[in-house]
């Protein structure tokens, strides 16, 4: 396992305001290489928003984000280009092209951004998609045509096609039956391991964290309240926190973890 | 993110061993792929030599397990050597999970001519019991309606009239304004040759009344409101809101399509008054300037001109109109199914058949309606 103690992304002081509610104040979070951070935290408490902050899609209103050390908020078009290009996001509902098959989704990036030839992306488009654990005969269909579960996978093979050294995750395994959940989860294990991918990932999946995630960020009162492994953080007394894992369903995976 | 080395092998006929060096990742591949992968005839052992690969990621491991594979076949025995852990781990992965077979779209053969011709015709038919149904529904819905008129969903009926009615004022009063220049000017220059200038007002009577107002205001309000009714109702099914009025045991119909039509029925009528104002005005401004009918005359020769039926003939348009637009629109909505793609056909679809139905509608009238104002 590759860690190193340089964080590759790293947030200051970051404040967001949506409407008149302010989300975020004073956030500062740091994510290393090579490791999975988990973001979780209650509803509505701005995961999605620092998510977005991160992809470039909303501008904080004060703040800095840095990664690979270059300020995004204030860097030229071609370098935050450079940045779009090396990594890869997975939307909590998919976001495939509707107009493109599965093949063409995933075969996307690579047809706009390398001078493969054709045979080869294809190829790598199709092993991408076995990789995430979709059938070949899924590779022609629509997205229209598939379920939720195989969206989410083809959603996934689009993410890495391009073997991104950072991969957002929104929701992965929501909406998984417990078996693709758990196959996911192993994906992105030999992913990470092959990799040294760095995965940064919203979910609310009590057994993912516990199994894959390195590092769980707790957000909460507008903040970070805790960034620690899934097993100190359990020990945290802060209430909200207490509150997340203390729940019927939380109980028993506390227990096992 | 920073400069690679383009991947590169180099083979070593002393020792028999492929060198792979470079970065074997996406960015830095492509020119080695577009090399056929490299063959011996010198040995049958060959060893791959790992250990001048700086960075590797799926798309290099493929790339090797192919040149792995291409020497395999031509009866070689291959052997790996220095090849970091990190990257054996990927090698294997990626071998592990490599379709074994090459899938085929389906059936890329092409259908025959009649099997397309009877698809064709058992979808059209099928098409058109969903119209009639669709109709039935909102006919049935529509008499409910008028039998309790409390059921109406007043707020978005007076919603639609403002979007459809007030919010379409500027546009329609300028196009037929413009048209009614472009009718006097046009006509008129035929009928100064002949001095028959007073005509005039009559033709632009009996034309804008008649016809052009309603047809003009009739098309203008295809493309705005038949488009829109089927974008809102198509997201809505896209956003799977529609089945939930269903489940909720919400009649979509009720909720969404009477209010559309009514409010068609009452703001489209207006607009045509609107419509024939504006093109009168447009005419009697060329008639001033240019066949020396001053407004005064023009106005107290149009009551004598013009009877009040043609402008009747003109209005009784409008509901069977409106009807046709906002029926339209609501119907192509509910067509869609499933892609961002069929919001955009669907729409596309709407326009273009409400615009028809129009124009076939308009025809039928002149044939029907009495011509006593000519």
């Amino acid at each position: 396992m590759r860690k190193s103690t340089a964080p590759i992304i790293s947030i200051a002081d970051v404040k967001n305001v949506l409407g008149k509610q302010v989300v975020h104040e004073h956030l500062n979070l740091d994510i290393m290489k090579g490791e999975i951070t988990a973001i979780v935290g209650g509803s509505g408490c701005g995961k999605t928003t620092l998510l977005r902050n991160i992809l470039m899609l909303l501008r904080p209103k004060s703040g800095s984000i840095k990664i690979f050390d270059i300020d995004i908020l204030h860097c030229d078009i071609k370098t935050s280009q450079k940045i779009r290009h090396s990594w890869g996001v997975l939307f909590q509902h998919g976001a495939l092209f509707s107009a493109l098959t599965v093949l063409e989704n995933v075969q996307f990036p690579l047809r706009t951004f390398t001078t493969l030839p054709p045979k080869v992306q294809k190829e790598i488009a199709l092993l991408k998609i076995t990789m995430s654990g979709l059938p070949l005969e899924a590779a022609f269909k629509y997205p229209s045509e598939l379920s939720g579960g195989m969206l989410k996978r083809a959603a996934l093979a689009r993410a890495i096609v391009m073997d991104p050294e950072l991969l957002f995750l929104d929701e992965p395994t929501s909406g998984l039956d417990p078996q693709s959940a758990g196959a996911f989860d192993e994906l992105l294990l030999d992913l990470k391991e092959g990799l040294g991918l760095t995965v940064v990932m919203v979910t609310h999946d009590l057994s993912s964290l516990a199994h894959v995630s390195d590092k769980v960020v707790f957000l909460g009162e507008k903040k970070v309240l805790a960034a620690l492994p899934l097993q100190e953080l359990l020990k945290q007394k802060h209430p909200l926190i207490q509150a997340y894992f203390s729940g019927s369903r939380g109980e028993s995976y506390v227990k096992s973890a | 993110m920073n400069n690679q080395q383009p991947a590169q092998l180099s083979f070593d006929k002393n020792t028999h061993t492929l060198h792979c060096s470079g970065s074997w990742t996406v960015s830095a591949i492509s020119d080695f792929l577009k090399q056929p992968p490299l063959t011996t005839n010198k040995t049958n052992r060959i060893q791959i030599e790992g250990g001048g690969i700086s960075r590797m990621d799926t798309t290099g491991a493929w790339a090797l397990h192919q040149q792995a594979n291409a020497l395999k076949k031509s009866g070689k025995t291959i052997s790996f050597s220095g090849f970091s852990e990190e990257h054996t781990a990927l090698f294997q992965m990626v071998e592990a999970a490599l379709p074994e077979k090459q899938p085929r779209p389906k059936s890329s053969r092409k259908p025959s001519f009649l099997y397309v011709l009877g698809k064709k015709s058992v979808d059209r038919y099928f098409s058109l019991l969903n119209g009639l149904a669709f109709l039935g529904e909102v006919i049935v819905f529509f008499g409910r309606i008028i039998m309790r008129p409390a059921r109406l969903q007043y707020k978005s009926f007076l919603n639609v009239i403002d979007e459809t009615g007030y919010r379409a004022i500027a546009i329609v009063g300028l196009l037929s304004f413009l048209i009614g220049i472009v009718l006097a000017y046009q006509s008129g220059q035929q009928l100064k040759t002949y001095g028959a200038n007073i005509y005039i007002i009559s033709l632009i009577g009996i034309a804008m009344l008649q016809e052009f107002g309603p047809l003009i205001t009739a098309i203008i309000v295809a493309g705005r409101t038949s488009s829109a009714f089927t974008a809102q109702i198509g997201t809505m099914q896209l956003n799977e809101e529609i089945d939930a009025l269903r489940t909720m045991g919400v009649s979509p119909v009720i909720r969404l399509v009477i209010p559309k039509i009514l409010g068609l029925i009452i703001s489209l009528p207006l607009l045509i008054i609107l419509a024939d104002i504006c093109g009168v005005l447009g005419g009697m401004l060329v008639a001033d300037k240019m066949l020396n009918i001053s407004y005064y005359s023009f106005l107290l020769n149009f009551p004598n001109m013009i009877q009040l039926q043609t402008l009747l003939n003109g209005l009784i348009k409008g509901p069977f109109f409106a009807c046709i637009i906002a029926g339209v629109g609501c119907y192509q909505g509910f067509q869609v199914v499933s892609s961002a793609d069929s919001v955009g056909r669907k729409t596309t679809k709407s326009v273009v058949q409400s615009i028809f139905l129009i124009i076939v509608a308009d025809a039928l009238f002149s044939i029907i309606l009495p011509w006593q104002s000519v």
